[in-house]
């Protein structure tokens, strides 16, 4: 596969595919036998590839967690999930289509799988808003997980958003209040909850249904209070590529980092060049990984399930303590 | 409406002669008021009403009987765990803020008398780094809801605030999460929450405890937000309404309970917590 949209420092495995490519036409076209040289140029990309992203800068892993190929919520959804029933709605205002949800199976057991969705085009990011929900999408996030909690169901959310929309219905319908009340409730739901950063963890716009017992990260996503390029025209008042690019490894915004932090709590390997490069072994990285915490979850009775939730979150941060 | 605000500003007379420690300018209407007369009006313009800021201090006198009783959790101080820098490290912009503020950190919390109803009472310093929300004041306000809990106190939290604090990264984000947990379980044990929105509430403390209370109260003329009005005038590439984000624009949208001036603040919370918290604590 040849990537439609290559990243600047994809250049040289780009222009590898291109050689490739025109080989495989020179020799179909004159008939030529060229396996030998095709050979050995696939196991050089391989390498290439593989060693280009065990040293990606934070700056590219932002590039890589926003691909416009790299698989959405919908994409994880119908491959990881089976009987998919997608309910809409927050029963107040509208149904929010920058986030989707509804029963599914993982592996026999029903599930309410939920999440952020972008776009790919112009015409789907006009209907998904980017990935970038309302108040009433976190609401229908809301009614969905506490229909989960009814029937004691697990929860699943896959966050990829740059953050939450910031607009003026936006600001008049609460978006303030929709993402205090998710985490209000997330935090005493009486189910178990496991979140998957697959994209974009855009600040308080992702943590809005990212709540959980268990917080797994795709390798190249990125999950951070801003977004590197508001951190660099706020605090470093410029937003020339180097201010970004600085203000994304200051940020700490890699899996990584978060797993060193202790807001992550797994970090789930991509495939080589990344989750755009192979959805199904992505994809099934993501159903193992889900299914697995969801096993061990399912065996916590629900008090010893919320107290550890709990304790949980009251650990994270990072401060002193000097008795007077 | 540009034509409106253009009338309403007033030519001030150029007096270079006074003397900013007994005259200062309305930021709400520019006229110029003899301190005096402002601080016994509770820091609120006789003339337009506009709120000035008075920061931890003004809030402790104006709504507790005797003061801060009790001062929790005051020896908690910020680290720099992402090894920060923007134009200074963390680390000095911490201490240049304390300087500044006279507070260890954005928010001091504590004990004290609501009308003669023992409270956990918390003000947010909006002096300190723009009363952003780190992991000391996530900490804070955590166990502060705990102490409420654990003693079944009311709570009441003053808030000022532009938002999470960026130079700790995604661990000032996860303080929205610890301080919804601990508010949440405050709610479960059936205790009053009132939370006061003060000039400027906004980011992920207004997504957090700011929203959660029972009973929320704005001042008047406050902005209370999610985004930033400049973040949302990029994004949408139009001028925003009049009003727009200002705690009148929030309770027409429902968002707030009541707009309450700061000379009626007392009062009404007094009444507030008599409604809701009387026999809450045993010891009274
Ligand atoms: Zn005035």
């Amino acid at each position: 596969m040849v990537s439609a949209q290559p990243l600047e420092f994809e250049r040289s495995i780009a222009e590898l595919e291109r050689q490739i490519e025109r080989l495989r036409q020179l020799a179909a076209g004159r008939g030529l036998d060229l396996s030998a040289e095709i050979r050995d140029l696939e196991k050089k990309l391989e390498g290439l590839r593989e060693e280009t992203y065990r040293e990606l800068t934070p700056i590219e892993r932002v590039q890589v967690a926003r691909h416009p190929q790299r698989p959405y919520t919908l994409d994880y959804i119908a491959r990881a999930f089976q009987d998919f029933i997608e309910l809409h709605g927050d029963r107040g205002f509208r149904d929010d289509p920058a986030v989707v949800g509804g029963w599914a199976r993982l592996d026999g057991r029903t599930v309410m799988v939920l999440g952020q969705q972008k776009g790919r085009n112009i015409k789907e990011n006009l209907l998904r808003n980017f990935g970038m929900a309302h108040p009433e999408g976190y609401r229908k996030a809301l009614r969905l997980m506490r229909l989960a909690e009814k029937f004691r169901r697990p929860v699943i959310t896959l966050i990829d958003t740059p953050g939450a929309y910031p607009g003026i219905g936006a600001e008049e319908r609460g978006i303030a209040e929709a993402i205090a009340r998710n985490l209000l409730v997330m935090a005493i739901l009486e189910t178990p909850i496991v979140s998957v950063i697959i994209g974009e963890g855009g600040s308080g716009g992702a943590l809005g249904i990212a709540l959980a017992d268990r917080v797994l990260m795709f390798e190249n996503a990125m999950y951070s209070v801003i977004s590197p390029e508001g951190c660099a025209s706020i605090l470093f008042r410029e937003t020339t590529p180097e201010a970004t690019a600085r203000a994304a490894a200051s940020l700490k915004l890699t899996a990584p980092d978060l797993h060193e932090l202790g807001v992550v709590d797994e970090i789930l390997a991509e495939p080589p060049g990344g989750a755009h490069r192979d959805w199904d072994a992505a994809t099934q990285t993501l159903r193992e990984a889900a299914a697995h915490h969801l096993d061990e979850l399912s065996h916590m009775p629900i008090d010893e399930l919320l107290e550890t939730r709990y304790a949980k979150y009251r650990r994270m941060g990072s401060w002193t303590e000097v008795e007077a | 409406m540009a034509w409106f605000r253009k009338e309403r500003k007033k030519l001030v007379p150029q007096r270079r002669e006074l003397n900013p420690e007994l005259w200062l300018k309305c930021d709400g209407c520019a006229e110029i008021l003899y301190r005096a007369k402002v601080r016994e009006n509770h820091n609120v313009c006789p003339k337009c009403g506009f709120h000035f800021r008075i920061g931890v201090d003004g809030y402790t006198a104006l709504l507790l009987d005797h003061g801060f009783e009790v001062v929790t959790d005051a020896c908690l101080g910020s680290v720099d765990p992402l090894g920060f820098v923007d134009s200074k490290p963390y680390p000095e912009r911490l201490e240049a803020a304390a300087r500044r503020s006279g507070h260890p950190e954005a928010v001091v919390t504590g004990e004290g008398h609501i009308d003669g109803i023992r409270v956990a009472f918390g003000v947010m310093d909006f002096e300190f780094i723009g009363g952003s929300m780190g992991s000391v004041v996530g900490e804070k306000i955590a166990r502060l809801a705990e102490r409420a809990r654990e003693r079944r106190l009311p709570l009441v939290i003053v808030s000022a605030s532009g938002g999470a604090r960026m130079m700790e990264g995604v661990l000032s984000l996860m303080q929205m999460a610890k301080t919804a947990a601990a508010i949440a379980r405050l709610h479960q044990a059936r205790l009053p929450y009132v939370s006061i929105l003060t000039n400027p509430t906004t980011g992920g403390v207004t997504a957090s405890f700011a929203m959660l209370g029972d009973v929320v109260i704005a001042e008047p003329g406050v902005l209370i937000g999610f985004a930033g009005p400049r973040v949302i005038e990029q994004t949408i590439k139009q001028e925003l309404p009049e009003g727009f984000q200002r705690a009148e624009f929030l309770l027409e949208h429902g968002m707030v309970d009541l707009i309450v001036a700061r000379p009626q603040m007392k009062t009404t919370l007094a009444r507030l917590l008599h409604h809701m918290a009387d026999g809450c604590d045993p010891s009274g």
